[in-house]
């Protein structure tokens, strides 16, 4: 028996409308347990109106040492990026 | 005094909510983990704000001139009138979940009667309490489920806790003279009638937490009173001592 209690990551919506973002890890010995922790951790000062929670485990990570065939390729290719539009000012969370 | 009756009555409320407080404050930085540490202090900091609001309103009954620090921190032992069941000590976290669910179980019911009091002020400070001790009533019976249905050891320490605090658990309901008229004029909760359900509650979680409930009839009081156990003492002197030397100081 392992004397840790796994590992969680938070990700926390702060209002609606917008996305869940990370917030951070914590230690729980099951979902509830970390739903808890999350809110008393991460929400305490009126931060988050969504929390979700995943065991860390189940996180598929990249791997540093592809970074080069995963990522490089698309640093030269800036017509990618949809910077050639003009966006109305009226327009929020682009 | 404009409403004597009244402010003991409010003392009545909010010194368990102080003292419950304070003995939760003491584990700052002590927790077992960082999450139940930050937890604790959370509820730490919710029931003293909800005392801070009651003394607020208790100060004005009193004298213009008086605070709500007057009220918690310049009071001999005798004029706390907190049960006996909050000033027990932090003995261990299975003891102090234990504690915490024997009085949340309590504070809920009774602030669901709060606020529907007669009295604004009162009503005001239920409703905002309710959601706060909602989660603690979540937080501690989830802690006395998981420790009672954990382990060999965490079973054993559960159930010695409950054994051990019980006696403390009928206090809750008796009712000292300030709240039979405060109940009986529509401000105050007319506690005695919450027992039954109280009991039922807490028993229905002890099932679940597949611990025993105690059946042990010898109950103690007197906090209600003033007359408090030798803890209250240490307890005071810690949280009073800070305006006991350095008189009317501030920061």
């Amino acid at each position: 028996m392992t004397k840790n209690w796994p590992l969680w990551e938070v990700f926390v919506r702060s209002k609606n409308g917008l996305e869940h973002r990370h917030f951070g890890s914590l230690h729980a010995a099951d979902a509830e347990m970390a739903m808890e922790n999350a809110r008393d951790v991460y929400t305490r000062r009126n931060e988050g109106v969504s929390i979700w929670v995943v065991e860390s485990k189940y996180i598929t990570a990249s791997n540093p040492q592809d970074n080069g065939e995963l990522f490089e390729p698309a640093q030269d290719k800036i017509y990618r990026h949809p910077t050639f539009y003009d966006l109305p000012d009226d327009v929020k969370h682009m | 005094m404009k409403n004597e009756t009244l402010y003991q009555y409010i003392l009545c409320i909010a010194d368990n909510s102080l003292i419950l407080g304070q003995r939760l404050g003491e584990l700052c930085g002590h927790g077992p983990s960082l999450e139940t540490d930050i937890a604790i202090t959370n509820i730490a900091l919710d029931l003293i704000g909800q005392t801070r609001s009651y003394y607020q309103y208790a100060a004005r009954l009193i004298d213009e001139e008086k605070t709500e620090d007057d009220i918690a921190f310049l009071r001999l032992e005798r004029e706390y009138k907190n049960v006996l069941l909050v000033e027990q000590p932090n003995t261990h976290f299975g003891y102090v979940m234990a504690r915490q669910f024997l009085f949340d179980v309590y504070h809920l019911m009774f602030l669901e009667k709060l606020q529907y009091s007669k009295d604004d002020q009162l009503v005001a400070v239920a409703k905002k309490g309710i959601k706060e001790v909602s989660y603690h009533k979540r937080f501690s019976s989830d802690w006395v489920k998981r420790l009672g249905d954990g382990t060999e050891e965490s079973r054993q320490k559960m159930q010695e806790a409950v054994d051990d605090l019980w006696r403390f658990t009928n206090e809750l309901f008796l009712m000292t003279d300030a709240e039979k008229t405060m109940a009986a004029n529509g401000i105050g909760v007319d506690i005695a009638q919450l027992k039954e359900e109280y009991y039922k509650e807490v028993s229905d979680v002890l099932k679940e937490a597949t611990l025993t409930v105690p059946e042990n009839t010898y109950f103690t009081k007197g906090g209600k009173e003033g007359i408090h156990t030798e803890h209250m003492g240490y307890i005071l002197s810690e949280l009073q001592y800070m305006q006991r030397t350095y008189p009317n100081m501030t920061w």
